[in-house]
This record gives C-alpha cells, sequence and structure tokens, in this order.
C-alpha cells in the first residue's frame, strides 16, 4: 500500500495498479457481468463512464431490460380481474415475482410481501397503518442518528398527528451505534416500534439488526429495518433477523425504478388496517361497507407498476445467480482497497469508520466543497454523489454541510477505484492556488 | 481539464478561499438566508441600505467554491449600487450564467462565472446569493408597500 501512495504522490498520471489484471473479484467474471449493463457502455466528456453512484441508484443489467420489454411486447394485461389470455399471463408473472421475494427474503409465505412504490411508501405504509393503529399520545418511536429522511420524517409525522415522541440512539465518531444507548431508549416503557437502517447510506455502517431486534423483542418491541442499502450487497434472511418489518426498493437491487417492497409478520399485517383504499385491495364493497381483501392484496390498492414488479424479479433471479455471498466478497475487496486509497490522499477525511461495513465510502477533502469535488469527477467520466444524501442530521452529527460518496455495485472493479483515485488528485491539482 | 479551468477560474478558487465581505453586519437593514435544498448549502446576506443605496453589503455561510465565489463576487458588484438596480443586475447575471449573455460593467468581474452555463446542475449554486438578497429586498418592500 505504501509504495502505491507514493507512486501517486509523485506521479498522479500514473498507469493503472498492476493487480487489476488477474484474480480480481472474488471468483466472479467481472468482464461478463459488465457486459451485461449496456449503459456501462459508454463515454461521458470523452471519458469512459465510471459508475459510483450505486447507493442512489444501481444500473440494470439487460435481463431485466429485456424481461420488462418482452412483457410490454408479448403478455401485457391489468392483473388479477382479467379473464382474457393477456391477463392471465401477466397475473401469473406479477404473483411469480411476489413469489422469488418471498424466496429471497426467506419469508414465511408470499402473503406477507407487500408490493409498494419504493422504500419511502414501505415505511410510511407502516408508519400510517401500524403507527396510526397502535400508537397514541405518550407512546414513544426509537430511531437511530443515522437513518435516511424516509426512515425519520414519517415517524416525525406520526408523532404529530399522535402527540407520541421520537427518540434517537446516537453512534459513535466511527459511524458505530451506541447499542447501551439504544438499549437503554428502549427501556422507557412507552417504545411501540424500534425502526433503524440496516446499512447506511450516509456512513456504509452495517447494523447488527438481528441484536437490535433481539433487544427490541425482549421488550415486547416491535422492529422496522429500512433494507433499502442492505438488500443488493449482503444475503439477507427476514426469519433469521426476526425483525417485523422490512423494507427495500427494487431501483437499487438492479431493477426496475416505482416498485418497492415491504415484508410484514402475517399476524401484524392482518391485524393492520389498509393504508389506501380503491381498487384490489377489496372483497366486496357496497355503498354502506367494504370489506377488505385478504394479504396481501389489502395493501396494494389500484393497479400497480406491473411490468416493473416482473422486472424485479428477473433482478433477483439474476443477482441470485451470480450469489450474494460472491457480490459481498468481491465489493468488500473494493471497499477495503478504495479506503486504502483515499487514505493516502493528503486533506482526505473519510467518514463513516465502522468496523462492519459494506459497499460505500463517504469523504471530505480540506478546502474543497463535495460539489465541486463531484463536477470535477463527472468531467474524468467518475460519476459519484455530492450532498447531504438525504441524511441531513449525519451530516449536523460531524458539523459538515455534505460529503462526496462513492458507492460500489458488483460490476465495479479496481481499475475504475484507480481511475477514481486519480481524478481525486486532480481535483486537489485544481483547487491548489 | 482545460475546459474545466473555464469553470474554475483563479478569480473563483481566489474568492472561494479567501471571500470578500465574508463577516456579519451586526445592524443590517435587510437580512435573508438562502438555502439550496440540493446540497443543504446556506448563505446569509446583510445590507445596509440607505437612501436607496446599498452602503454595506457582507455574507456568511457555506457552500461551493460556485456559490462561495458568485456571493464574494456579488458583494463587490451591488456596494454602492441602488437598491433599483439589483433586480435588473440580477437578470444580467442569470443571462450570463445561463446563456450566452455578455456581462455588463455594473457586474464587475462576476463575468468569471459564464463558465457554469456549460454545468447546468451549477446554475443553482452560482444564484444563490443572489436569490437570497432579492429574498432580503422583499422584506424590506413589503412593509414601505403597507405603510
Amino acid at each position: 500500500m505504501n509504495d502505491m501512495s507514493a507512486r501517486h504522490a509523485l506521479s498522479p498520471s500514473s498507469q493503472p495498479s498492476p493487480q487489476w489484471g488477474g484474480g480480481e473479484g472474488g471468483g466472479l467474471d467481472l468482464a461478463r457481468i459488465r457486459a451485461e449493463f449496456p449503459i456501462l457502455r459508454q463515454r461521458v466528456h470523452g471519458k469512459p463512464l465510471v459508475y459510483l453512484d450505486n447507493a442512489a441508484s444501481v444500473q440494470r443489467p439487460k435481463a431485466v431490460i429485456d424481461t420488462i420489454s418482452e412483457c410490454y411486447s408479448s403478455y401485457y394485461g391489468n392483473i388479477h380481474r382479467g379473464v382474457h389470455l393477456l391477463s392471465e399471463r401477466s397475473t401469473a408473472a406479477y404473483e411469480g415475482a411476489r413469489e422469488k421475494v418471498r424466496a429471497f427474503l426467506n419469508a414465511a409465505s408470499v402473503q406477507e410481501i407487500i408490493f409498494t412504490r419504493n422504500t419511502t411508501e414501505s415505511i410510511n405504509l407502516v408508519a400510517s397503518s401500524f403507527g396510526g393503529s397502535t400508537v397514541k399520545a405518550g407512546d414513544e418511536i426509537v430511531i437511530t442518528g443515522m437513518e435516511h429522511h424516509s426512515n425519520i420524517v414519517p415517524w416525525q409525522m406520526l408523532c404529530e398527528r399522535t402527540g407520541a415522541k421520537l427518540k434517537v440512539a446516537p453512534f459513535t465518531d466511527a459511524g458505530e451505534l451506541i447499542l447501551e444507548e439504544y438499549e437503554r431508549l428502549l427501556d422507557s416503557g412507552r417504545v411501540k416500534l424500534a425502526a433503524f437502517v440496516h446499512l447506511s447510506n450516509a456512513l456504509g455502517t452495517l447494523n447488527p439488526v438481528r441484536i437490535m431486534t433481539d433487544m427490541a423483542h425482549a421488550r415486547g418491541i416491535p422492529v422496522l429495518v429500512d433494507g433499502a442499502q442492505s438488500v443488493p450487497h449482503l444475503a439477507v434472511d427476514v426469519r433469521e433477523l426476526g425483525c417485523e418489518f422490512y423494507a427495500f426498493s427494487s431501483h437499487k437491487i438492479y431493477g426496475p425504478s416505482g416498485v418497492g417492497v415491504l415484508y410484514g409478520k402475517k399476524a401484524l399485517l392482518e391485524a393492520m388496517p389498509p393504508y389506501q383504499g380503491g381498487g384490489d385491495m377489496i372483497r366486496l364493497v357496497t355503498f354502506e361497507k367494504t370489506e377488505y381483501a385478504e394479504l396481501p392484496n389489502k395493501f396494494e390498492a389500484g393497479t400497480p407498476s406491473i411490468a416493473d414488479v416482473i422486472g424485479l424479479g428477473a433482478a433477483l433471479d439474476w443477482l441470485t445467480a451470480i450469489g450474494l455471498d460472491a457480490v459481498a466478497a468481491h465489493e468488500h475487496e473494493l471497499l477495503d482497497y478504495a479506503t486504502a486509497q483515499l487514505s493516502e490522499i493528503p486533506g482526505l477525511a473519510i467518514m463513516g469508520r465502522a468496523r462492519d461495513k459494506a459497499a460505500l465510502v463517504a469523504f471530505t477533502m480540506q478546502g474543497i466543497h463535495p460539489h465541486d469535488i463531484g463536477t470535477i469527477l463527472d468531467r474524468e467520466g467518475v460519476a459519484i454523489r455530492a450532498g447531504h444524501h438525504c441524511a441531513q442530521p449525519v451530516m449536523q452529527r460531524y458539523g459538515v454541510p455534505a460529503t462526496a460518496r462513492a458507492s460500489f455495485a458488483v460490476y465495479n472493479t479496481r481499475d475504475e477505484v484507480d481511475v477514481l483515485v486519480k481524478a481525486l488528485w486532480k481535483v486537489k491539482e485544481m483547487f491548489e492556488l | 481539464m482545460s475546459d474545466l479551468r473555464d469553470l474554475y477560474q483563479e478569480v473563483i478558487l481566489d474568492h472561494n478561499k479567501r471571500p470578500r465581505n465574508f463577516r456579519i453586519l451586526p445592524h443590517p437593514t435587510h437580512h435573508a438566508d438562502g438555502v439550496n435544498p440540493l446540497c443543504g448549502d446556506r448563505i446569509s446576506v446583510f445590507l445596509d441600505i440607505e437612501d436607496g443605496v446599498i452602503r454595506d453589503i457582507a455574507f456568511q455561510g457555506a457552500g461551493c467554491a460556485i456559490s462561495s465565489a458568485s456571493a464574494s463576487l456579488m458583494t463587490e458588484a451591488l456596494k454602492g449600487k441602488p437598491v433599483d438596480e439589483v433586480e435588473h443586475l440580477f437578470e444580467a447575471f442569470h443571462n450570463v450564467v445561463t446563456t450566452d449573455g455578455e456581462c455588463p460593467k455594473g457586474l464587475g468581474k462576476l463575468g468569471v462565472l459564464a463558465g457554469v452555463r456549460d454545468y447546468p446542475s451549477r446554475v443553482k449554486c452560482a444564484t444563490l446569493a443572489w436569490h437570497a438578497v432579492r429574498a432580503a429586498l422583499e422584506q424590506r418592500k413589503q412593509p414601505v408597500a403597507t405603510e
């Protein structure tokens, strides 16, 4: 590592690392994987695209694009109501995708898989339906200090409506949740739900979901996990984790945008009132009274994004075929490599140094605003995110307005990390007066 | 890197590093905050207006090089100008950073921000301080109108 940093320091335009030729990818055939992503084969501003904004939204493999295209070009119809062949085929494919999600999460039943628009809507569903029916004035909701706005604001709105209180478990400078503080908050006897992120989008911290869930359960408190970032990077088994709710988005796991998933334990979902009213969620409607449909339809009012749900199924098939353990190993290697390389750049500070971390590195550079970093990297073909990452309380915790963030997917390579590092040296150069 | 130099000109980097009028006016006649919700950048502007003329103007805040330099250059350009000219100058500046509009003399060195026109996502950075000034002036106008 040392001689590499010396090389970069002396000659920022030196050749890429010699390591990128062999043995990369933890056994994955990266060239083949990359070939499945048409969008990666392009140049931006005359440079090969290096896409490192995967935590915002990942790209889609051809298998997913083709699945959506095939749906629209050969069998699309509305689901659950048609007597004609296209409707039957679409219904079968849509419900087939639900089974794929069930298997992917190892849920007990397809009735526990609700399709929504995104993680945000999944959380809002729980806040509105579960929260609205069980949370009263004086009750408490426990979250952590490293939540995305989507796991803060729905609970704040619930608290405003009901007079409940939001309690926030703090984390250390390294970005690790302080478990004792979290447990202390659960002890008040008034907590109705613990809601926390599995993998922090701003820090890369992996929270100990199983331990945190056990702590909540020991006090009879149900748990919601925001899995938006975690599902594309590590195998998730909701029965092993034990949580009551698990939410994620299709667009972060190689699927189309516009689809989210809410896993919920059947007993809770059955007891919860519907989230939205409308078509598809009813059994019988008269002007006097409506009987609601069984799970999962009770929570899926209106025509869903049918082709996109089917596309999500294809994404899960694709990812499962590669194997999440291999994906995790490869991405971890990238993270270690990037962390080491970035640490060698003077004035660059990595935010989030949890021992258990995955898939992304957030950083600041002394005297250079993340937006300027983002603009300069873009001209080098490198796409990163610069900003507050919809986690403003995390920025406030560290006293910075924003950070730059490089986030990895299965198709990223070590030589792309080298391109990132070289481009960051250019940023420094540009700002040296 | 030459096209990036069009954006990050030396004047901009200089004003980013050493912003002019970067302070708080203790008793401003006008004051407003500007926020870029996209990136969370915040800027506060302070004005001392006397007889319709901007006698003093200052700013504080944290932002990218484009927004900091733009704010700094704006304070230099607006100091001593009649309030009535602000709207006209803002329009001229907006044209400079969005179209190939010429930079009028009244804008001073603000023409160095013309490179922003090739970076649409950065136009809001360049105009943040101006929006804050306009907000500050509007607060003042309303009470005047009701009196």
